[in-house]
């Protein structure tokens, strides 16, 4: 029942499709003139896989069917990866993009659950995503449901120790309908992850927590298709997690590994040029 | 409608808390999609009677161990499963533990979760001020989408969580821990946005919640004696509040003391004093918390030691009429 009736595209084509994602995150955070481009570069390749790679099922005409797949997104501050990634699957129409962070919009500068078809629930606080994520697990087991429930957290956001309050929960409950991917980016507002506080080996914290745990290249397309299908089919007992490497601000060569880019938007010349590097023709627009 | 109870009924002594599992349990034999989530106290806020009521509910309760955030956010999950989702604790962890929970999940997504912990107010007791919640209606009624709803016994407990359930997005459900005698018969069903007129009086409004309705009619009582008539209110829904009852009360005696076992500062006196700024100004005052923390004691001397009891409420009366009519 996807707009996976459209098939599950072929990892180049899913290469594609991320490159269009980051093109949309860094063309509406420059018309809005904020928002954080860096943690919403690093998920693009994650969002693409999960939303085009035939991994979740979804159905953009019936945002509310009941077999859905569920996605979550934890880091909440990475909406214009979300947005980019509903709006190409066809949830709303493109063009209302540019409409970010401005008031009267759909587009909250962290997602609105109430406004925006296709956002399963309001986040933006760091470290409740995982948790509202096991809940929506429960509930679905309780109903029978084959649905699966995908979280999308940050390394950063493992700093909140809510998020092992729900680890320790998911393993306890056997969640195997739950998979919680980490977009493991190493950067947080104040600097490196491991120099603000340091979590740690995040996949060895989550074994430890009784998940079974992959490690993957978030910016290998093939790789990542498998890994996320390989969680999601093993259901079982054991709530899943996928430790995906990635690089904050990835694709956009400036922004890559800076911790300045997480929460600031590129002037009209820096969207320019980010765009030239992902590919996109001079006055290209949405 | 409500019935108030027969002297006889009013002289047993139940916990609002009591209602909290037999309820739940009630309401899902009904065909309501009732969970509860509680972290590790199910014997204290009484889910563990709605996980004994059957093997259906047994399921449907969900311990998430000492974990209040992940309690709250939990309890959305199974909101967005189509669940109407009751989160327990004691108030003080229920409510402040988990507030940005409550805040940023549940109000801002607007969903069914119902917080209703118990172990609110003084009348906890022995366990002192770290556990004696006194600032949860202000935390509450501050909200946008959240309802509040404070029953004074056991019998408006019970409407007080069956409403709760049957209304859409997020309430709060004020519960304790101590018996209380009984102030409504059986089967008095409450409606949101109702404060509800105990007993007509001429010369002074008594609004109050919680357990200090029975201190309230017992102050009425007294003020009689002294040939003062008391109007009696129960504030049983804070939020959204009965200004329209409210105000009419006030227009008829021409001043008002609030009475509530929780700080003045956001409490019932504040939501009271500001409809009334608002539609009738009168003179107001209010007897509760005074910026103060609780202690231990027993229930009934903590309500003389924080003057909360019948006594200070029939002197802030006398007090507050001499101030309205210039005695």
């Amino acid at each position: 029942m996807t707009d996976s009736s459209k098939g599950a595209q072929t990892p180049d084509e899913l290469r594609e499709t991320a490159r269009g994602l980051r093109a949309d995150i860094i063309r509406m955070i420059c018309e809005a003139g904020s928002g954080h481009p860096g943690g919403s570069l690093s998920c693009a390749d994650i969002m693409s896989a999960l939303y085009f790679g035939g991994v979740m099922q979804y159905d953009a005409n019936d945002p509310e069917s009941p077999a859905r797949d569920r996605f979550i997104l934890a880091k909440g501050h990475a909406a214009p990866a979300l947005y980019a990634t509903l709006a190409a699957a066809g949830f709303f129409p493109r063009e209302e993009l540019l409409t970010l962070r401005k008031l009267g919009s759909r587009l909250q500068g962290h997602p609105d659950s109430s406004l925006l078809p296709g956002v399963e629930v309001s986040t933006g606080s760091l470290g409740q995503g995982l948790s509202i994520a096991c809940g929506l697990a429960c509930g679905l087991r309780l109903e029978g449901s084959p649905a699966t429930v995908f979280t999308l957290l940050g390394d950063g956001e493992c700093e909140e120790g809510q998020v092992w309050e729900a680890a320790m929960f998911a393993a306890h409950q056997k969640l195997g309908n739950l998979v919680a991917i980490i977009d493991s980016n190493g950067l947080q507002i104040d600097g490196p992850v491991c120099d603000v506080c340091d979590p740690g080996d995040l996949g060895a914290k989550f074994a430890a927590f009784g998940w079974e745990v992959s490690h993957v290249d978030g910016h290998d397309m093939a790789a990542l298709v498998d890994a996320l299908n390989a969680a999601k089919a093993s259901r079982g007992q054991a709530p899943k997690a996928v430790v995906a490497r990635t690089v904050k601000g990835k694709g956009v060569s400036f922004m890559e590994g800076q911790c300045g880019w997480h929460g600031k938007a590129p002037s009209a010349e820096q969207a320019h040029d980010a765009l030239e590097e992902l590919g996109f023709a001079e006055g290209e627009s949405l | 409608m409500i019935r108030l109870a027969t002297a006889e009924e009013a002289a047993q002594k139940k916990a609002t808390r009591a209602a909290y599992g037999e309820m739940l349990a009630q309401l899902l034999d009904e065909g309501m999609p009732i969970v509860a989530v509680d972290a590790d106290l199910s014997g204290s806020t009484t889910t563990s009677k709605f996980a004994a009521s059957s093997e259906a509910a047994a399921k449907r309760l969900f311990n998430v161990g000492i974990a209040e955030q992940n309690m709250i956010d939990v309890a959305a999950g199974l909101a967005l499963a189509g669940n109407v989702a009751f989160t327990g604790s004691f108030a003080v962890f229920g409510t402040g533990r988990a507030y940005d929970q409550i805040r940023n999940t549940v109000c801002y997504s607007n969903l069914d979760v119902k917080i209703a912990p118990t172990h609110s107010g003084i009348s906890v007791g022995p366990d002192g001020g770290s556990h004696q919640m006194l600032e949860d209606i202000a935390l509450m009624r501050v909200l946008p989408r959240m309802k509040v709803l404070v029953p004074a016994d056991y019998n408006s407990a019970k409407a007080a969580i069956r409403l709760a359930a049957k209304t859409p997005g997020p309430v709060y459900v004020r519960l304790g821990r101590a018996s209380v005698p009984i102030v409504y018969a059986e089967g008095s069903q409450f409606e949101l946005g109702r404060a509800y007129v105990l007993r007509e009086g001429t010369d002074v409004t008594i609004v109050a919640c919680g357990v200090e309705i029975r201190e309230a009619l017992a102050a009425a009582d007294a003020l009689a004696e002294r040939g003062m008539s008391a109007e009696v209110i129960d504030a049983f829904c804070i939020k959204p509040l009965d200004v329209d009852t409210i105000a009419a009360s006030a227009a008829k005696t021409g001043c008002v003391v609030t009475a509530e076992e929780h700080s003045v500062n956001g409490g019932l006196g504040e939501a009271v004093a500001h409809a009334l700024a608002e539609t009738r100004p009168v003179p107001v005052s209010m007897v509760g918390m005074r910026d103060a923390f609780g202690k231990s004691g027993e229930f009934e001397e903590l309500l003389d030691y924080f003057s909360l009891g019948s006594a200070a409420i029939a002197d802030a009366a006398a007090k507050v009429y001499a101030k309205a009519n210039n005695c």
